[in-house]
């Protein structure tokens, strides 16, 4: 069941729209910050809310790859999967994670902190290799910075 | 206006303004699409009908276009053959059949699949791609559609016909790149009863037919025939496939004036009747005991069926608005005419009677159901066609659309520039305005609805009918409903082709009367401006036929002089589906009763003597739809053991009885002698010379070129080939061989050399979309009146008026399970929802009732007891009954009720 603050904020974010179904993406994005992922219950109160059918939303949902329609962990980690990072290393950052936290691409640590997902691309080829942690940005990786960027993430 | 154009050096007769893809086609030249259809318009999603496009005559360069994109325009000059061009294609066939599987061999739409026609047409026959295929899981999507996801090339079609055109709203395109998913959101049902149309929209083997898969045959062993659908009044065109003596499937088939491209599901799926092991397939008499039923062999029954019959004078003959209209004539025949009786009930008699005469004495147009998708303002009154005439929901969905297609128009946009069309409209939709007792299915694109008891209903018509014209009665105490009427008047008047809808499923003789009133008024308002457009749906697929034959109503039988003795005979009829049981028992009471049906039904269980008759899919014959247009049906499966046509029996009964007359002896001849009894009928079989009619001396066969198994099919039975099935009553033949270019609308099945599919068709059009060539689209038999002056009703209904403690019972109609024959069908069985009584929501509360009690619902005529469902988009002071319930028997609707709660 969404909460009155999640209906409250979408409700102000359709009003920004001439048509509600414009509003569609802002009111998945709202359910993520409050919720980390859109559930299915989520899913069909989000798209009665606007008043579309539950499977145009999830057209829409399924399109962005940053909408989470399975649960993630508390910080997502966005490892850059591209040209510029393959070329300077992003494989052993790609290792270390793999080492430090057990988990790969599109897997969710066991405690629920973390979740790795490949991010093509995030724009930022002249620090490459990047990733983003959450909404941080971490630029210039090394096996031994990431040691220092995954301690430093409560 | 007419353009040229040149492909590849050949000049070209073209429509200025349509888009380079359909102006090829339509010329018959072979260019590979996917994406674009007929009545979706172009997106440019495929990529498939790249074509070189040059500048001018100097341009030896030119570019690649996608030619469904393109306009045409004088002297506009492509080339399919161009080599670059043709490698660009190659090219696009080559991904989208990346992730193909190569299940041809085991998929049902091999043989008659546009993306195999496509990719052979393109060139493509070795794969490059040696990765892992994508895969996906498959949906249930009920009794209806098989779903093979992995063979999905991303065309888009599924969901732009479902949602964008029929405006199902559980079906969509999830995810992306090869993720690409369509299907439901979640497992379950397809919940759009136009579902079936993915059949043949989808251009390979993602979407197919399940109920054909329980009896799959491909399509080239397939016999296939020209019917038209019984399932509603509206005659559909369909083609039957036959194959080891079984009906294996309905498709659509094209009538550029009714269907289109398209049938329903109560159409599609609704034919398993036929098949049924419930049928009556031998003859039968009534022992002693009068339960047992013995059966007999035919000679007997013709003899025992002479027998009854030889006294004219105390035989009475009881048509049916579901049998054909030569079988209808065949029965008037044998009894007289005088003894000639309708089978609908008083009311439906009444109602039909109502429809026929606002056609043909008013001054109003009815318009072809195709034309309906063409009107730019719609008043809806009475009843919600999705139940009871399918088809037209789908077409008033298409009519709300017209303004934003003139819109567009206006800003330059062509109408088949889908996604332009459809994103400068958004959500708005043309003027359509609704007043039912209860919510309908096109209520989400209503421009206004309003829920009353049906006199309402017809009083706000009245009063719309006066805002157009003074002259028509002025409506009193009309309340807030007279700013509606004045602003339904403002928009159909506005409209440049403003269209009225009612029938008789509102079961009011008041609401066909004001739908008519509407439609007159307006057309004395628009003066010189072309005639108003009036629609009415009847009860069932021959009802208007029926009518034509002038049968007496059933009512009038008690009048009869001779009350006792003598013989009924029943033409394909349940009466206690018609009268109320008391009555019909009176009717039928001291008196031998003749049924000739093929379903049992408890008018069966009463007969003497049970003469087993053929189905639509097993005889020729004649169906006037609810426009009055007369269309043909053909034997897709001959009748086997003791089987046969209605009219067969009459007339083998006329012949044995009556020697010395002069009878009609086939169907050529009863068609004839109807003509001569009834000029109006007389065009129906005008231009068919003779059913037995040959084309260059041969038939048309049923058969394709490449049939198999024909001399093998029966060799567990006898190794010696059978002589095929002799069908005396058309030009068709269970053949391979024959004359494969007959008129339109004898054509069996759409096969052109290199298009398997169903898509074939453009290649009998004169257009893509079009009419056909060489064909007539049945024959419009009823004419309005033009010069007939305005005439309104004399009488208008009372408000109505909720009832303290009493409820008016109301008829609800109901697409799955509210027709008589496609509830036999078990698919359709699965999709027919428990019937329950729909309340309004606070009329419920107020009789302590909650969601699914069960209520008992006590009228003079009895009671009975159903569930309930409680709404907010029900009229206050009625309750809806669904049609055929099982278990509450005939009753006359509209009613008055006391309702009880029972249990919860």
């Amino acid at each position: 069941m969404l909460n009155d603050q999640v209906q409250k904020e979408i409700r102000g974010e359709l009003e920004h729209y001439p048509t509600p179904r414009a509003g569609c993406i802002e009111a998945l994005k709202i359910v993520q910050n409050h919720e980390r992922w859109v559930s299915d219950t989520a899913l069909q109160e989000v798209a009665d809310l606007i008043g579309i059918p539950a499977a145009e939303l999830e057209g829409v949902a399924t399109f962005y790859n940053l909408i989470y329609r399975q649960p993630v962990g508390k910080h997502v980690i966005l490892l850059c999967d591209s040209v510029s990072c393959w070329l300077t290393g992003c494989g052993k950052i790609r290792a270390g994670i793999k080492q430090r936290l057990n988990i790969d691409f599109g897997q969710t640590t066991a405690d629920d902190r973390f979740t790795l997902l490949p991010m093509a691309c995030l724009g930022n080829c002249d620090h490459a290799p990047s990733m983003m942690v959450g909404e941080v940005l971490h630029q210039d990786l090394t096996p031994e910075s990431l040691d220092q960027i995954l301690e430093g993430v409560d | 206006m007419r353009v040229k154009i040149t492909v590849d050096g050949k000049s070209y007769e073209v429509e200025q303004g349509d888009n380079l893809l359909r102006a090829c086609l339509s010329n018959g030249l072979d260019l590979p699409y996917f994406c674009w259809h007929p009545i979706l318009g172009s997106v440019g999603s495929c990529r498939q009908c790249a074509v070189k496009s040059y500048q001018d005559d100097d341009d030896t360069e030119g570019k690649i276009v996608m030619a469904c994109m393109e306009s045409s325009n004088e002297g506009c000059r492509i080339s399919i053959d161009d080599p670059e061009a043709k490698r660009f294609r190659a090219q696009i066939i080559e991904w989208l059949m990346i992730n193909h599987p190569h299940d041809c061999a085991v998929c049902d739409e091999g043989g008659e699949c546009h993306l195999q026609d496509m990719t052979v047409m393109t060139g493509h026959d070795s794969r490059r791609y040696r990765f892992t295929k994508s895969t996906h899981r498959n949906q249930d999507l009920g009794p209806f559609i098989n779903h093979e996801m992995n063979r999905c090339i991303t065309c888009y079609r599924c969901v732009r016909y479902y949602r964008d055109y029929a405006g199902g709203k559980d079906l969509d395109a999830f995810g992306v790149h090869d993720r690409m998913y369509f299907g439901r959101q979640e497992d379950g049902t397809l919940e759009s009863p136009f579902s079936g149309n993915l059949v043949e929209v989808c251009p390979t083997g993602v979407f197919t037919d399940k109920t054909f898969k329980q009896h799959y045959t491909r399509k080239w062993d397939l016999q296939s025939t020209p019917s038209v659908c019984v399932h509603c009044s509206l005659g559909c065109n369909t083609i039957l496939g036959e194959r080891y003596g079984g009906l294996r499937r309905v498709l659509n088939r094209y009538n550029a004036d009714v269907n289109g491209y398209l049938i329903c599901d109560r159409g599609r799926f609704g034919y398993g009747f036929v098949n049924s092991d419930q049928r009556i397939s031998e003859a039968g008499v009534r022992i002693a005991d009068g339960c047992t039923l013995e059966s007999i062999d035919s000679d007997v029954a013709v003899r025992r069926f002479t027998s009854l019959i030889k006294n004219k004078e105390s035989l009475i003959g009881i048509g049916s608005p579901r049998a054909s209209l030569e079988a209808n004539f065949a029965l008037r025949q044998l009894v007289g005419k005088e003894n000639f009786y309708s089978g609908a009930s008083a009311q439906e008699f009444e109602l039909v009677a109502t429809v026929v005469d606002a056609m043909r004495n008013g001054s109003t147009q009815t318009p072809s159901l195709r034309q309906i998708e063409s009107a730019d303002a719609v008043l809806l009154l009475g009843e919600d066609p999705t139940a009871s005439a399918p088809l037209l929901s789908l077409a008033l969905r298409q009519s709300t659309r017209q303004q934003s297609i003139l819109e567009a128009a206006k800003a330059g946009i062509p109408m088949w520039q889908d996604a332009a069309v459809r994103g400068l409209a958004q959500d708005s939709h043309g003027p359509l305005f609704i007043a039912t007792p209860a919510a309908t299915a096109l209520d989400d694109i209503a421009s206004e609805t309003v829920r009353a008891a049906p006199d309402d209903v017809a009083r706000l018509g009245l009063a719309v009918a006066h805002e157009l014209d003074p002259k028509a009665p002025r409506v009193v105490k009309l309340g807030a409903r007279l700013k509606l009427a004045k602003r339904i008047a403002a928009a159909l008047l506005a409209a440049e082709q403003p269209l009225v809808v009612a029938g008789t499923a509102s079961g009011s003789k008041a609401v066909i009367q004001a739908a008519a009133a509407v439609a007159t008024a307006l057309g004395v308002a628009r003066a010189k401006a072309a005639a108003p457009w009036l629609f009415l749906t009847l009860p069932e697929c021959n009802s208007m036929g029926l009518a034509l034959l002038n049968a007496k109503p059933l009512a009038e039988i008690k009048q009869q002089p001779k009350g006792r003795g003598g013989s009924v005979i029943v033409l394909e009829n349940n009466l206690y589906r018609r009268a109320k049981a008391e009555q019909v028992d009176a009717l039928l009471d001291g008196k031998t009763l003749v049924v000739l049906d093929h379903v049992q039904h408890p008018t069966v269980d009463r007969a003497r003597l049970v003469l087993p008759a053929a189905t639509f899919a097993e005889t020729s014959g004649t169906l006037v739809n609810n426009e009055g247009r007369a269309q043909e049906f053909h034997t897709a499966v001959m009748p086997t053991g003791a089987i046969r046509p209605s009219h067969g029996w009459l007339l083998s009964g006329l012949t044995a009885c009556r020697p010395d007359e002069k009878h009609a002896l086939s169907l050529e001849d009863l068609r004839a002698a109807c003509a001569a009894e009834f000029p109006e009928l007389a065009s129906t079989w005008l231009s068919d010379e003779s059913p037995t009619l040959r084309y260059a001396k041969e038939k048309v066969p049923r058969a394709s070129f490449r049939a198999s198994g024909r001399t093998a099919m029966h060799a567990n039975v006898s190794v010696h080939e059978p002589t095929p099935p002799e069908d005396p009553d058309s030009a068709l033949a269970f053949s391979m061989e024959g004359f494969r270019d007959p008129d339109a609308q004898l054509i069996p099945s759409y096969w052109a050399p290199g298009w398997n599919s169903v898509q074939a068709l453009s290649k009998f059009q004169f257009e893509v979309g079009g009419p056909m060539r060489g064909g007539k689209p049945g024959v419009r038999l009823i004419q309005p009146c033009k010069d007939a002056p305005p005439s309104y009703p004399d009488e208008i209904p009372a408000a109505f008026a909720a009832r303290e403690g009493e409820w008016l019972l109301l008829p609800l109609s109901r697409v799955f399970g509210g027709e008589e024959l496609s509830s036999m069908d078990p698919a359709i069985q699965v999709r027919t929802s428990q019937a329950q009584l729909l309340l309004h929501e606070d009329d419920g509360l107020s009789l302590g009732l909650s969601e699914g009690d069960i209520v008992e619902i006590q009228s003079e005529v009895g009671s009975f007891s159903l569930p309930v469902a409680m709404r907010k988009n029900v009229c206050r002071g009625v309750a809806m009954l669904p049609l055929d319930t099982p278990g509450v028997g005939f009753l006359q609707l509209p009613l008055y009720a006391s309702i009880r709660r029972v249990s919860g």
